[in-house]
């Protein structure tokens, strides 16, 4: 059973469903009692990355997901700015961000390239995961944002994504992983995304 | 490469699905989840769902019917209509949408553009752009379903709406919107040349070859298709379609 945290932000009805529709079993809740039990934890989240901080920071909610990322080590996944809130902080604001992958969040410098970078892009696959099974050189995510995540170490960077720089599009650290992308917007890549993070 | 997205630009009336010509008479397509579905299977890009009489009827978008959309739709979602305050732009969020699509309001209220884009991000405010040419030649920019000229200059006003915060133009020529004829390349390009947000190129797409030109000839970063999509050709019947991806690809490359 995955549990999709609901903090007040995020379009979660569509990866509850994508889920459904690729036979997980997973619930969207913000209850604490449910959260402190979860077996897998998803962290959505859409939107700029203060006020997503601003409703985790200094929150009972904050507490119980420290212990079921650090202490219980429970596979946890972040999706699109709920993978830059696993970073130590993010260039679009002030506040500390989770800090449970050694990676910070970059602005994406001022190119003839259009920011956000918005549609859809190719991934390829960096250090192997169990996250990206099966992903070949076709895999294409759909992509919506204005900010990008570079791993401290290489070790880290599991799916790297080229747009102006080469930046990291999925990254994990132990038990928590982060994709950039909208898995839940992107068909059948994102469909084998949620079945690989399953059977984690 | 970032892939050029080719969005179906689908319209509603409440809860039917209807194509316009020019703005004005429509025809009746069906029912809008089942043409999700038909979308889904054929892996399309992105959908924009637009209530084309939410705001001139004076009632809300019909969020039951945008509650089964989002429940179906394994893409990237906008809609657009009726949208006249926060609150009602935060609905359509929490509903799995990730783009709200701003006409009316983005005259009557440009404030709510800066408001929607301080908390889910410039990218998720489109503000759709509808142009007709009048009778001097001359482009002018038109609210309330093309009923309303705002006596603006499309270019200027793109612009100032970059500056409140949105995040992508949904660049419709109201005179070219469901002919076939093409679309407006000079529009597109003039508008493309003076934004760096992404422009959705929309109006008089009839085949590949019309979405090819945007692209190359009017630098569009992505072209919204309705009738192509929803009809079997110019004056046929109901299809919901898309074109081959293998072609469009090589189009586009």
């Amino acid at each position: 059973m995955i549990t999709i945290v609901d903090y007040g932000l995020g379009n979660l009805g569509s990866v509850l469903n994508m889920m459904k529709k690729v036979g997980v079993p997973a619930q969207v809740t913000g209850d604490l009692d449910t959260i402190s039990k979860a077996e897998k934890i998803l962290l959505p989240g859409v939107g700029a990355f203060d006020p997503a901080m601003e409703k985790l920071t200094g929150t009972e909610l904050r507490k119980v997901l420290d212990k079921k990322a650090k202490e219980e080590k429970v596979p946890v996944l972040g999706i699109c700015l709920g993978m830059q809130l696993l970073t130590r902080g993010s260039e679009e604001g002030e506040l500390e961000g989770l800090g449970w992958i050694p990676s910070y969040t970059y602005k994406f410098p001022q190119t003839e390239l259009k920011v956000p970078h918005m549609g859809w892009n190719l991934v390829k696959r960096n250090v192997p995961s169990p996250l990206t099974d099966e992903f070949d050189d076709e895999f294409r995510f759909y992509f919506v944002h204005s900010y990008y995540v570079k791993a401290d170490s290489d070790q880290h960077s599991i799916l790297r994504t080229q747009y102006g720089v080469n930046f990291d599009s999925g990254i994990q650290y132990e038990n928590i992983f982060g994709a950039q992308f909208h898995p839940e917007k992107s068909h059948r890549f994102g469909m084998q995304l949620f079945r690989n993070f399953a059977k984690i | 490469m970032l892939k050029t997205r080719v969005i179906p630009c689908l319209q509603l009336i409440d809860q039917s699905l209807v194509k316009t010509v020019k703005f004005d008479k429509y025809g009746y397509i069906g029912d809008p989840v089942n043409t999700v579905r038909i979308f889904n299977e054929l892996e399309v890009d992105e959908l924009a769902f637009i209530d084309i009489r939410a705001t001139k009827e004076k009632r809300g978008p019909n969020f039951e019917v945008l509650h089964q959309i989002a429940d179906e739709c394994f893409m990237p979602l906008s809609f657009g209509g009726g949208i006249n305050s926060f609150d009602i732009a935060k609905q359509i969020f929490s509903l799995g949408f990730e783009k709200v699509i701003l006409n009316s309001a983005s005259f009557s209220q440009p404030q709510l553009i800066t408001e929607i884009a301080r908390v889910y991000g410039s990218q998720a405010v489109v503000v759709a752009v509808d142009v007709k040419k009048n009778f001097w030649g001359k482009y002018e920019v038109f609210g309330l379903s093309g009923t309303q000229n705002q006596k603006k200059n499309p270019v200027e006003w793109t612009k100032q709406v970059e500056e409140l915060g949105a995040g992508e133009i949904l660049l419709t020529s109201i005179d070219r919107e469901g002919t076939w004829k093409g679309m407006d390349i000079e529009l597109i390009r003039q508008v493309s040349d003076a934004t760096r947000l992404p422009v959705i190129a929309h109006g008089g797409a009839g085949n590949i070859n019309d979405i090819e030109k945007a692209v190359k000839e009017g630098k569009a970063s992505a072209v919204g298709v309705g009738s192509m999509v929803v009809y079997q050709g110019k004056d046929l019947g109901v299809l919901v379609n898309f074109p081959d991806k293998k072609i469009l690809e090589a189009a586009l490359v």
